[in-house]
């Protein structure tokens, strides 16, 4: 924190500040005379980053970080490369708020999905990834002092987001049910009291994500009704990240909220190519909403990166086109994709059993949970000795067996982060060497014991 | 009945205003090429407006991207923080353009296009209540992001010597006394940009110098915009304030992929400066790793080639001097006056003596936008009005001139000419 602070006056020579440490951001936070935010320190955000960096300083099996390690489909890849090599235009600035030819592929294919008619000019916006489209929502719709609720556990960069727009995170966790073995991401629940109890005068906004990251939860329609219920009743903004969406396993059906009654026109439904189209590296996603509320993302939009690279989204355009044609049939990509996770979900499942880990069957997305409480190691590392259990066997799992996966307490507050600091996160979108890599270590150690 | 149906509306109507916008964008929505791209998007009309080539780029740039995109792993996410490959590969270029060494890792950030890094500094760097100072004409987007951050912009214009029959860029000076007025306590930074958009103009060193001094003087960071720094003309050289004696440590210097290699729609950028200034500069927007390997490449290609003609740095610039001249040609051959840049690739044309009438247009706004509606309409030919690059008290000093963008193709400037011929005709 000293160099942290260090840094912060080198440059801002000439003001007073207050530095407090901010305990449901797990942050410092440095505010001006005007109690304006001038910045804020680590959050849990950079957990990713120290892991990822720990797996290759071990050369690990890396079942941590969330990307395919194998290649998007051939349709996709020939239409990049087509589209690079088509005219001069490919490689200049596009129309800002999104390519002509895609916005017009996704309104008319999340049309018939939503079952409203999406104008692509007003109703959507692309960005880069859908990281920036989460960005644009905050930045654009949450003011000084707004509340933001965030459903727990939560892709780690929510709460960042929430913060540097001046807004105040407010957390509600999913439960595991009492009562019988948590065999499934389906046994986590929100509590429609809990939930309720939370929302005060102040709440601007609600996020949601579903399938969710990273359990894996698929959201069912009743309990989307429950918090779109909430939403009208108290004028909430809903912002659901649905980035996941083509990945549901076991006949798990996707709802999207913004389908609801009541709730198209306070909803922003986020998306991402390279979840859709296995290539993250493209970074290129959307929201998709009312006009009334893109049109304020669009100002953040134009002032901040203002157009997206042309190619990757021509690519794209083509992508939902030909997904558009083939909706529902077995050579959609869509159909393709989850069955081939399905397969993979199911291998790494019996390999975490065989070793007596509990795993949480996700019901959609990437990642697995898994309950690591009865497992005995020792775990004897005096430089991990004051951070949570979770941190420490992870830690010790990608040193002493060469296996790399990602604490589950970081996708959670710091007042919840003790009560869920018995679960890891392991990705399963590899290809199946890595998963027989990993399968083979799992083995080894469970010999071992 | 009545009462209870006007009561829900009137409920409604309250309920509905809460779905406000957060205040950060106040005012921000407007935006001159959301609103002239639309109108210049009509394919019959001759686009010399927005300012992106209709040349391709290299081949080698589209080949390695096409390369890249073969190659499985690369399309995937990257490292989160900078891409070894093309922060050493700008290090390289920079390092030998700076003469110092730069730290591809510490003083080093890609972003999303120029346009991207502006954002990161500006964002990081200027805060609630701090002045920071922007040159008219500016580069639009300037303003609304200080604002967007909580500044105060405070604008000085660029100032036309007068007497000269042929006008170039170089004619434009900003007023040292003038300048030097403008700094004060609460001045945070001041944002340059060279070779500037749309003028043209390349600050020359002393010009530099006198910035430099000023900014030392009041301990203020400079945000140095130097997208267009290869395309400077014969005669003019392109001088970097942060290699000024005491800038490096509180100047960020921007450039980019899309302006350097012609290809706009990578919306790749970098910002260069101290480290203590650019680890505040986060970018929340990741890059594709395909564009970035590409980028590379063609950085690494050009490095070698530094100096040589067939150095696309150099040849670039050789071959928009020549569209310049022939567009500047052009445009006095329809009786207008252009302002010949020393740099960059947009062109100022005076068109007072046209004398032509738009009274029946719109009153409250400046001519220049009502001559550029007007001229795409009836003339099928799309430029930029320049007071979109002013604040309100100088329009009255730029509403003759309009915006032309040179870096396009032959056939491309033949059609504006057959226009511009059978103009003067009537």
């Amino acid at each position: 924190w000293v160099k942290f602070l260090q840094n912060i006056m080198a440059t801002k020579t000439k003001r007073i500040y207050e530095l407090k440490w901010n305990k449901p951001s797990d942050c410092f936070i440095l505010t001006d005379t005007s109690r304006n935010i001038i910045a804020l320190s680590d959050s849990p955000h950079t957990h990713r980053v120290e892991f990822t960096q720990l797996a290759a300083d071990y050369k690990a099996v890396n079942l941590g970080q969330g990307f395919p390690d194998f290649s998007p489909p051939q349709f996709v890849q020939e239409a990049f490369c087509k589209a690079i090599s088509g005219g001069p235009q490919m490689h200049q600035y596009t129309r800002a708020f999104g390519h002509p030819p895609l916005v017009k592929s996704l309104a008319k294919f999340f049309s018939r999905i939503v079952g409203q008619d999406i104008d692509p000019l007003e109703d959507i916006l692309v960005t880069v990834g859908a990281y920036q489209a989460l960005f644009c929502a905050f930045q654009g719709l949450i003011d000084e002092g707004d509340e933001v609720i965030i459903i727990e556990p939560f892709f780690d960069c929510y709460q960042p987001m929430v913060v540097m727009a001046g807004g105040k995170a407010v957390y509600v966790p999913l439960r595991p049910v009492k009562g019988s073995a948590i065999l499934s991401s389906g046994d986590w629940v929100l509590s429609a009291d809990e939930l309720a109890s939370k929302i005060t005068p102040r709440t601007k906004a609600i996020v949601i994500n579903t399938p969710n990251n990273p359990l894996g939860k698929v959201y069912k329609t009743e309990e989307l009704q429950m918090i779109a219920d909430l939403c009208i009743k108290h004028n909430l903004l809903c912002f659901s990240d649905e980035v996941y969406e083509w990945l549901t396993y076991d006949g798990a059906k996707h709802i999207k909220i913004a389908s609801l009654p009541g709730m198209w026109e306070r909803t922003v439904t986020v998306g991402s190519a390279g979840k859709t189209f296995s290539a993250t590296g493209w970074k290129v996603g959307w929201a998709i909403g009312s006009g009334n509320i893109i049109k304020y993302m669009k100002t953040i939009h134009q002032n901040s990166v203002y157009h997206c690279a042309t190619a990757a989204q021509e690519a794209v355009a083509h992508g939902f086109e030909r997904e558009y044609q083939l909706f529902g049939t077995p050579e959609s990509y869509f159909q393709q994709l989850p069955a081939m996770l399905h397969h993979k979900r199911k291998k790494l499942a019996l390999c975490l059993e065989s070793v007596g880990l509990q795993p949480i069957m996700p019901e959609g997305g990437y990642f697995m949970v898994t309950d690591i409480s009865s497992v005995k190691v020792d775990l004897n590392d005096p430089n991990t000795k004051d951070e949570l259990y979770d941190f420490r066997f992870v830690k010790w799992l990608v040193k002493e067996k060469g296996l790399a996966t990602i604490p589950v307490s970081a996708f959670y507050s710091p007042e919840h982060s003790k009560e869920f600091d018995k679960y890891i996160r392991f990705c399963f979108v590899k290809e199946d060497s890595t998963l027989d890599a990993a399968e083979a270590i799992l083995r080894k150690w469970s010999q071992k014991e | 009945m009545e009462v209870v149906i006007l009561f829900c509306i009137l409920l409604q109507h309250v309920m509905m205003s809460r779905h406000t916008h957060a205040k950060r964008i106040e005012g921000l929505d407007k935006n001159v090429w959301v609103a002239f791209t639309a109108l210049a998007a009509d394919p019959s009309v001759v686009n010399l407006g927005q300012g992106f080539p209709d040349i391709p780029p290299p081949s080698y740039v589209k080949e390695a991207l096409a390369k890249a995109a073969s190659v499985d792993r690369m399309n995937q996410y990257t490292r989160g923080f900078g891409h070894p490959s093309l922060v050493k590969a700008l290090s390289q270029v920079y390092g030998k353009v700076y003469g110092r060494q730069i730290d591809p890792l510490k003083e080093i950030l890609v972003t999303v296009g120029g346009y991207g890094s502006l954002f990161s500094a500006i964002q990081a760097l200027v805060e609630e209540g701090d002045e920071v100072i922007i040159i008219e004409p500016f580069f639009d987007c300037y303003v609304p992001m200080v604002r967007m951050a909580g500044g105060k912009p405070v604008l000085i214009p660029l100032r036309l010597k007068s007497g000269k029959k042929t006008i170039t860029s170089a004619d434009w000076f900003l007023d040292p006394d003038e300048l030097a007025g403008k700094f004060n306590s609460k001045t945070k930074a001041i944002i340059i940009n060279t070779p500037n958009n749309p003028i043209g103009k390349v600050f020359t060193k002393d010009e530099l110098q006198m910035i430099a001094d000023l900014c030392i003087k009041h301990d203020t960071l400079c945000f140095s915009d130097e997208v267009y720094e290869w395309l400077v003309y014969r005669g003019h050289q392109h001088v970097k304030i942060a290699t000024l004696p005491g800038m490096w440590d509180r100047t960020v210097t921007i450039g980019s992929a899309g302006k350097t290699f012609s290809v706009t729609g990578w919306k790749l950028g970098w910002s260069i400066g101290p480290e203590h200034l650019m680890k505040h500069l986060q970018t929340v927007m990741q890059n594709s790793l395909l564009v970035i390997e590409a980028v590379a490449q063609g950085l690494l290609l050009n490095y070698e080639l530094m100096d040589q003609p067939e150095c696309y740095f150099t040849s670039l610039a050789d071959e928009l001097e020549g569209k310049r001249d022939r567009l500047a040609a052009i445009v006095e051959e329809a009786g207008m006056t252009p302002v010949i840049p020393e740099g960059g690739y947009f062109m100022l044309v005076d068109v007072t003596a046209l004398n032509q009438d738009l009274s029946h247009m719109d009153e409250d706004e400046a001519y220049d936008y009502k001559f550029v509606k007007w001229m795409i309409k009836e003339k099928k030919l799309a430029a930029i009005p320049v007071t979109a690059f002013v604040g309100e008290e100088s329009t009255k000093d730029f509403e003759k001139y309009i915006r032309l963008c040179f870096i396009k193709q032959d056939g491309t400037l033949d059609a504006a000419r057959s226009i511009l011929k059978s103009w003067t005709k009537v």
